[in-house]
């Protein structure tokens, strides 16, 4: 006989210092891999931690006998034999180390047992886990009933099933790992859904039930509310039982939202809660940590209806002491519904579904919900239902009802389910927790018995308005019912059930919800934060002295794009006010560039702009004195060409008069301003974007291309406008790459040819310099021949 | 020079310039706003013609979550229900598209016009045309929420008359808790817009083409639901945003469960914020070549 163990000590711990030991025993199918978790959180607590694989499951040999006292416990008491030759562990006195066991469902079982037999066990943690193996196995909720309990196959089957898988080598058999005794015993169960003495015998023996009456170590007894393999009243079985035996020993009840269901909060959350009230409780009882209250805690659970979602939150609520499963008080419901026939179909299908064993996650779906618990049949559900509730009703605990049962034919071990559910107005009713209560009869015939029915225990609150009702269904997916068919008459033995509840107050919990938009505010704000840090405005310092007689003064500007290629190369003039410059060169010059450079659309890879003195920057000021005509016009194509003019004058944060009559007969569309710009040819879109650069009639008109695609005679008129419009003090920039153009509108020129200026002065300079040859000639020396120069309209 | 030059600049205010209202009446105009109101009005019409005109079954089915929350049964029940079914409807991809649709064309649209030059020329300051154009994305958007909640309740009420909400939880309300219900529901589904359209905000800021911000997003988002929909990522489909869309569910149980809502809507929020600012920061420094 050979168990595999690991042991962890405590981090940090000094030579020669010794800590008290635990021992962690994990649950069915699993090892001491599936606890290895766990023994890292309480080694870091200050515990050295021996994690096993009992008997039968993991590398350990062995055949499992369901923690039997002359086996998995003596093997328990042998490895404590060990801890007390741990040179870290302090010891008690010879052999008797300072020890606690900890585990849950057969590990749990595995702590109770142990400290039942084992003197030396000093505190134990046993959660979610069974007071009687039968009776958990073959459930029965008839009070006062020597009756045998209804089988729960499904999850017997599945627990059984992992103890089945063969070690590595050896055959698939009946039995895998279970000792001959357990595998005859479980056969049995599983064919005919009975137990016989010799079963009955094996399971008493293997159930704390055997042994609470001898446990005196402080004990920390979980339980889970959503849980129909060990559900809370094997919790309350242990509870009361060792209380009953031996009153001053310490033990504390925690009713938390997991279970062997899957749970209705948050997993990590659960674990969370009950490592740390684990630690607490070794430390004040193994070592001198402060004292852990004994009073009970439960949880109210939220979950989500969100099908993927195990997850939900939970309040912790803590009473003084734990009052077993009928509260520190009860309230009376009234019932009400005539007697009914049920049928129990043949074969016991279609069944209901209530749990879904091992299905985690689907637990708060159908606690929360009830959809999905399906009642069968409606044939096959007796409902008694209670007036709408005048105060909200919150159960803590079992119910009780009394029902009278008959059946139409003598059946051997009728069995109905008995259930609580909750009705939230018109919907479907909510089943909470997903639990039913099972009531089987041995014989039951013609004549009626009275059953007194203990209903699953639950926390669950309903609000007022809603009503409850009292379901016996006749089949759930879970249980083994009859074979046969038969139709049974229920009716109310008492019209009133009776709900237990516990007035308690809340001591935390999950996270609350309000923390996550808390946390979404902090985020936001230190977002916003950036935006505030990265847009102080940088302001611009001004150059008074040239303030108005140079609206624009270019100083060594470049556009290097992505790649290298320079689109501007060092440019450099000036505009005199009060003057038409014009900006010279063939497609490709950089003209554009360096007029979207002056608007601020594009930043200079270096030198800079400045307008009226005012460096440019994307929303410079000073651009609020400026117009532009940049490579065509932007114009909303459903809106009519006013509703563009009047909608970018507003836009455009000016105030003042827009000089909208001025504006309006220079684009000269006529009533064709009234209608959408989307009809309008290339002609009349030009002129309105000119029209929308002179709004306002600013200081300094900037014009890239303005004749393309107009006619000859709106040319000449627009060459005259342009002229106008700079006899006033207001300054114009024309760029073309028509030397027409510039030649009759502009008095100054600067010619641009790669980026480059190449000339810049007045025409007539210009001219004179090249010794009377005619511009144009001028031009293509300038450039150099072979540039497209006359040819194509569009961008320069 | 005898005139003195006429300084436009101290009459400017950048305050002034391109005010939400005026944006508004730039974007109200345009056909697309018309059709996704219309597409609001035109969803409920729809379905009451096939719901009414229909071959009749007994339940819908439909609905989500294996087909365990029968919303499509009970849209016919009355106002309140056929509402939640529209939105139910409108949440999955509808509303999507239409936020993607007003925020991913907002800047992009503006580019291609060319007006976007001539509106940063004026000079509108960056953050504030992106401030406008969010705003009023936002805005078009949940007055395309609003019409549809409005129009499904009241073609519902013509319809299938003035019953309370019930929920296919289980319940059913007075209607003071049925509005609020569906306040809840709407304002959720509202938040959850926010990834769409932060998503395709971005976009509108990085193309330069409208079509292609608005497909970029609703891809992305199609990308997440795909995603989502695949089990073996596990709890891996929490760290998605559009994990939390169906969130709302919860609104209709016995009692509110409002954690999902809280990590759903806190998420959208914070993610919008994120991708606003990589925008604007984005857009600073933009040159505007269009």
């Amino acid at each position: 006989m050979q168990l595999e163990a690991d042991l962890y000590l405590p981090p940090g711990l000094a030579p020669e210092q010794r800590a008290p030991a635990l021992l962690l025993a994990h649950g069915f199918g699993g090892s001491k891999a599936s606890v290895a978790q766990d023994a890292t959180a309480f080694a870091e607590a200050g515990f050295v931690v021996l994690a096993y694989s009992a008997r039968g499951f993991g590398a350990s040999t062995g055949d499992i006998s369901m923690n039997d006292p002359d086996f998995e416990v003596a093997d328990a008491s042998a490895l404590i034999s060990h801890l007390a030759t741990v040179p870290e562990v302090v010891v008690d006195a010879p052999d008797d180390p300072r020890v606690g066991i900890a585990g849950g469902s057969y590990g749990g079982a595995l702590a109770l047992m142990a400290a039942g037999y084992d003197p030396r066990v000093d505190a134990i943690a046993a959660d979610i886990t069974w007071n009687s193996l039968e009776d958990s196995l073959f459930g029965q909720s008839a009070l006062d009933s020597d009756d045998l309990g209804a089988y729960k196959s499904l999850w017997s089957g599945l627990f059984f099933s992992s103890g089945q898988a063969p070690r590595p080598g050896d055959d698939v058999t009946e039995c895998g790992r279970f000792t001959d005794a357990w595998c005859a015993a479980y056969v049995r169960a599983a064919t005919t859904g009975t137990v016989d003495a010799d079963g009955a015998a094996l399971m008493r023996r293997s159930s704390p039930m055997s042994i609470t009456d001898r446990i005196t170590a402080p004990t920390l007894l979980g339980g889970g509310q959503a849980d129909s393999l060990f559900p809370l009243a094997q919790v309350s079985a242990n509870a009361e039982q060792i209380r009953a035996a031996h009153p001053d020993a310490p033990v504390k009840v925690v009713w938390h939202a997991g279970g062997h269901d899957g749970g209705l909060a948050s997993p990590d959350a659960v674990t969370d809660q009950l490592r740390s009230l684990t630690i607490d409780w070794f430390r004040d009882h193994l070592a001198d940590g402060p004292a852990v209250s004994t009073d009970f805690l439960f949880a109210r659970t939220e979950g989500s209806a969100l099908s993927d979602r195990a997850a939900g939150t939970f309040d912790v609520i803590a009473a003084p002491q734990f009052p077993g499963l009928q509260g520190t008080s009860t309230q009376e419901a009234a019932l009400a519904g005539p007697p009914q026939q049920v049928l129990a179909p043949a074969g016991g299908l279609p069944s209901a579904i209530s749990s879904v064993p091992g299905l985690g996650g689907v637990g708060g779906l159908l606690g929360l919900a009830g959809v999905g618990t399906a009642l069968g049949g409606e044939q096959q559900t007796a409902t008694f239902v209670s007036e709408p509730l005048v105060a909200p009703l919150s159960i803590v605990g079992s119910p009780r009802a009394r029902i009278t049962i008959a059946a139409d034919r003598p059946v051997e071990g009728a069995t109905v389910f008995a259930a609580v559910r909750v009705l939230d107005g018109a919907g479907l009713p909510r089943l909470p927790a997903g639990l039913v209560a099972p009531v089987r009869l041995d014989a039951l015939g013609p004549e009626p018995v009275e059953v007194g029915i203990e209903l699953p225990a639950v926390v669950a609150d309903v609000a007022a308005g809603s009503r409850i009702a009292l379901t016996l269904t006749t089949t759930d997916q879970a249980y083994r019912m009859p074979a046969g068919p038969a139709v049974y008459s229920i009716a109310l033995a008492d019209p009133t059930v009776v709900v237990p509840t516990v007035t308690g107050t809340p001591v935390g919990g999950t996270r609350p919800v309000w923390t996550w938009p808390l946390l979404a505010l902090g985020a936001v704000a230190i977002l916003a934060l950036v935006l505030l840090l990265t847009g102080r405005r940088r302001r611009a310092a001004g150059d008074p002295a040239r303030l108005d007689d140079e609206p624009i003064v270019v100083t060594g500007l470049v556009k290097q794009y992505p790649g290298g290629v320079r689109a501007v190369d060092g440019v450099d003039f000036v505009v005199p006010r009060g003057t038409v410059l014009g900006l010279l060169g063939p497609n490709g010059a950089g003209k554009s560039t360096t007029m979207r450079m002056m608007m601020g659309l594009i930043t200079p890879t270096s030198g800079e702009v400045r307008i009226f003195g005012e460096r440019v920057r994307p929303g410079a000021a000073a651009l609020a004195r400026v117009g532009c005509f940049i490579e065509g016009p932007g114009l909303l194509p459903h809106l009519t060409g006013r509703q563009n003019l009047d909608l970018f004058w507003r836009a455009s944060g000016r105030t003042g008069d827009p000089r909208m009559d001025d504006v309006l007969s220079i684009a000269g569309l006529g009533s064709a301003i009234d209608r959408r710009v989307r009809t309008y040819s290339q002609g009349m879109r030009q002129r309105v974007g000119i029209a929308q650069a002179m709004l306002g009639l600013p200081d300094l008109l900037i014009l890239d291309e303005p004749t393309n695609g107009l006619d000859p005679p709106q040319i000449k008129e627009m060459r005259e406008v342009m002229k106008a419009y700079a006899t006033d003090g207001r300054t114009v920039i024309v760029s073309s790459h028509l030397l027409s153009e510039v030649e009759q509108t502009c008095r100054e020129v600067v010619v641009m040819g790669a980026g480059r200026v190449i000339a810049q002065g007045t025409v007539e300079a210009l001219l004179g310099e090249y010794h009377e040859k005619r511009l144009e000639d001028v031009f293509l020396d300038l450039v150099g021949v072979g540039h497209e120069v006359t040819t194509r309209g569009g961008a320069g | 020079m005898t005139t003195p030059v006429i300084d436009t600049a101290h009459r400017y205010q950048p305050r002034r310039t391109l005010t939400v209202r005026v944006e508004l009446v730039r974007q109200l105009r345009r056909r697309r706003t018309l059709i996704a109101f219309g597409v609001a009005i035109a969803l409920p019409l729809i379905v009451v013609a096939a719901v009414t005109l229909g071959p009749s079954s007994s339940s819908g089915g439909g609905g989500f979550g294996d087909g365990d929350l029968d919303l499509v049964g009970l849209a016919t029940s009355g106002a309140w229900n056929f509402a939640l079914t529209m939105l139910f409807f409108g949440s999955g991809f509808l509303l999507t598209i239409i936020a993607a649709m007003f925020l991913g064309d907002s800047v992009a649209s503006e580019a291609s016009w060319s007006t976007l030059r001539y509106l940063l020329a004026a000079p509108v300051p960056r953050r504030r045309l992106l401030r406008a154009k969010a705003i009023v994305g936002l805005l078009l958007t949940a007055i395309t929420l609003a019409i549809l909640v409005l129009a499904s309740w009241i073609i519902g009420a013509l319809a299938f008359g003035v019953a309370p909400l019930s929920s296919p939880l289980g319940g059913s309300w007075d209607t003071a808790e049925s509005a609020y219900r569906l306040a809840i529901v709407a304002g959720y589904i509202g938040l959850m817009m926010l990834i769409p359209a932060g998503i395709a905000f971005l976009m509108s800021v990085l193309t330069d083409v409208p079509l292609g911000a608005v497909g970029a997003a609703v891809v992305i988002v199609i990308v997440a639901n795909i995603l989502d929909a695949i089990e073996a990522l596990g709890d891996l489909r929490r760290l998605l945003p559009t994990d939390y869309g169906n969130a709302w569910v919860d609104a209709l149980a016995p009692t509110i469960a409002w954690e999902q809502m809280a990590i759903g809507a806190s998420y959208s929020v914070v993610l919008f914020t994120l991708l606003v600012v990589i925008a604007v920061l984005r857009f600073d420094r933009k040159d505007i070549t269009s």
